[in-house]
């Protein structure tokens, strides 16, 4: 039977040396929805994340991928899964431009004179216009290199190169830290679209008001351990931030 | 529906960019008026007679510089395959081989040759991070030590005819009485005029230049050279073999000198050492006034081949002038600052496309 879960982790533990950064951490996202991950410095969210991307691997506890026990032991292996981190610094070649950076690695040929194989750009164009329309993004030109383009632009051209290639799940990593806010609104509202399409997001982020604008439910990690897991609609920031610190305690 | 592509115009830009363009029409004015006898066909083919190894060079260096490297080497890898190419055809011929096959044989087996210390150096920065800087400048060292090594005894002499032949020879000869001929000088009396057209090596170069320019802007080879150059740990994970295309493009590099040292030898029917020495600066002149940068990233083919024109008609007029060369180095110095400076201010070109239903 197929799960309803698109990842899911259960007691997943990372041990550092005598440090215990990830203990026992059961942990899902569901196709369309947005589960963030709040948690202080140092609260073992982005070791939580590096597990499911395949950065780092488990202590104990088990991993399972649509339903299915797996083991994630290369980023690499972890896109082949469909699970895709964008990262803070993006991983654009900022001199390519906006199409050949969603090729990029994967670039499409086609036979010129029947002897060489050369890009077809016609086809990444278009391509790459067609995922753009369908995620509602929209760019002057998506022949202008990444360098011309706006912070919140460059994000939603990663994301959308994640989508074309098929990426089940999405990992973003602070995705509004260094935008203005304009465009913080403008990748909210791409989330949201991603959301329709049915992509699970996992959201780490310092933003609260990012967090209740996109988020369906919220996990908050303290010292390596789960505190809370909660629907965006019964709780408030006033109790996040209380788990974030430590001054509510777990149920 | 149909998108139609719209360049985003603005004059002063679309200037600023041509800047290099626009000199090279400049020099071309100011020669013209003050260097006497410098419109002619002679100093047009002369300019690029001479100028092959700086555009060979060039586009050698253009690949390991828009990867974010350098290869100091190329030049003096020029030298040790002049030498190299004499070596074997000598060699050879000794051997009692035909004069054609010795020479075909000797510069396939410079070229294979040639492949080497680009595979070395390759090796180097890709796999054990040795900076190119570094790598590239050993390789120099060691190929000009090897060059002296191997001519030691003097340069081999005695190449076949038809070496002198292709390498100052012309695709076209037209005088008056025998009329065109293709690749053999027509046997004319002393003081006969035969016009000379478009040197042998000028089509060599430019045709091994050609499939270089294709192969940078058309194919996957150039566009994940660009990507490297551009942002390293993009293209990794996205999943490009970057230690593997560093060693390609290091070999590349190797490769062209090769090819330099070959012409080299077809022009002067002998090797040298320091053959392509003088020329290593010149090249990366080429390139960097051709508008690609240091950081990588950045720069095609035929605009290394601009910047490369442009220097071959500023040393050609000069001579023509009577001024000596070290006013050459300063003028190419004061270029190459102009050109560092004139194309930072100028952003990438950008578009707006517009749909059409």
């Amino acid at each position: 039977m197929k799960s309803e879960y698109l990842v899911e982790t259960r007691g997943l533990t990372k041990r550092f040396g005598g440090l215990v950064a990830v203990n026992s951490v059961d942990f899902y996202v569901k196709p369309g929805e947005v589960v963030a991950l709040l948690g202080d410095n140092g609260a073992g969210k982005s070791t939580l994340i590096k597990m499911i991307s395949g950065v780092h691997q488990p202590d104990e506890g088990s991993l399972f991928v649509m339903g299915e026990e797996t083991k994630i032991a290369t980023p690499m292996d972890a896109l082949s899964k469909g699970i895709e981190t964008i990262y803070q610094d993006l991983a654009l070649a900022e001199n390519l431009n906006v199409y050949s950076n969603i090729f990029l690695g994967r670039e499409k040929t086609k036979k010129a004179l029947g002897l060489f194989k050369v890009l077809d750009h016609k086809y990444m164009f278009e391509e790459s216009k067609g995922i753009l329309k369908k995620l509602d993004i929209k760019i002057p030109s998506l022949r202008n290199n990444v360098r011309s383009l706006s912070g919140g632009q460059r994000q939603a051209v990663a994301i959308s190169r994640s989508i074309y290639w098929n990426a089940k799940c999405l990992i973003m990593d602070e995705p509004t830290a260094a935008l203005g806010v304009a465009q913080q609104h403008q990748v909210l509202e791409l989330v949201k679209s991603l959301k329709d399409h049915g992509i699970g997001i996992i959201i780490i982020s310092h933003q609260m008001h990012d967090v209740f604008a996109v988020a369906d439910r919220i996990v908050v990690m303290r010292r390596g351990e789960k505190v809370c897991d909660l629907e965006r609609s019964k709780t408030n920031s006033d109790e996040i931030v209380g788990y974030i610190v430590g001054s509510e305690t777990v149920a | 529906m149909k998108t139609n592509l719209l360049r985003n115009k603005n004059l002063l830009l679309e200037i600023g960019r041509r800047w290099a363009l626009i000199f090279l029409f400049a020099e071309i004015v100011f020669f013209g008026l003050s260097a006497k006898g410098f419109f002619s066909i002679r100093v047009f083919q002369m300019v690029l007679f001479f100028g092959t190894t700086v555009f060979l060079l060039g586009t050698a260096e253009l690949f390991v510089i828009i990867t974010g490297g350098i290869d100091l080497s190329v030049g003096y890898l020029m030298g040790f395959s002049s030498i190299v190419s004499t070596k074997i055809i000598f060699a050879l011929t000794e051997s009692g081989m035909g004069d054609g096959i010795s020479l075909l044989l000797g510069i396939v087996l410079t070229l294979l040759i040639g492949l080497i210390p680009g595979l070395v150096s390759g090796l180097m920065v890709a796999k054990l991070k040795v900076p190119p800087f570094i790598a590239t400048f050993a390789m120099l060292g060691i190929s000009h030590g090897v060059s002296e090594l191997l001519i030691k005894e003097g340069a081999a002499k005695n190449l076949p005819h038809l070496a002198n032949a292709i390498g100052n020879g012309y695709v076209f000869y037209w005088s008056s009485g025998v009329g065109f001929s293709m690749f053999n000088r027509p046997q004319v009396a002393r003081g006969v005029f035969v016009l000379e057209l478009i040197p042998n090596i000028v089509v060599i170069a430019f045709a091994a230049i050609g499939i270089l320019a294709f192969l940078l802007k058309r194919t996957v080879f150039g566009q994940h050279t660009y990507a490297i150059g551009g942002n390293v740990d993009s293209a990794v994970r996205s999943g490009i073999n970057v230690d593997r295309h560093l060693v390609k493009i290091y070999m590349l590099s190797s490769f062209l000198a090769a090819i330099s040292g070959i012409i080299y030898m077809l022009m002067y029917v002998t090797g040298k050492a320091d053959a392509g020495a003088s020329s290593l600066l010149d090249s990366i002149a080429a390139v960097v006034i051709g508008g690609a940068s240091l950081s990588g990233g950045k720069g095609t083919v035929w605009r290394t081949i601009l910047g490369g024109v442009i220097i071959a008609i500023l040393e050609t007029g000069m001579r023509l002038m009577g001024i000596p060369t070290f006013d050459k180095y300063i003028m190419v110095g004061i270029i190459l600052i102009s050109a560092v400076l004139i194309d930072q201010l100028f952003p990438d070109r950008t578009y707006t496309d517009k749909e059409e239903s």
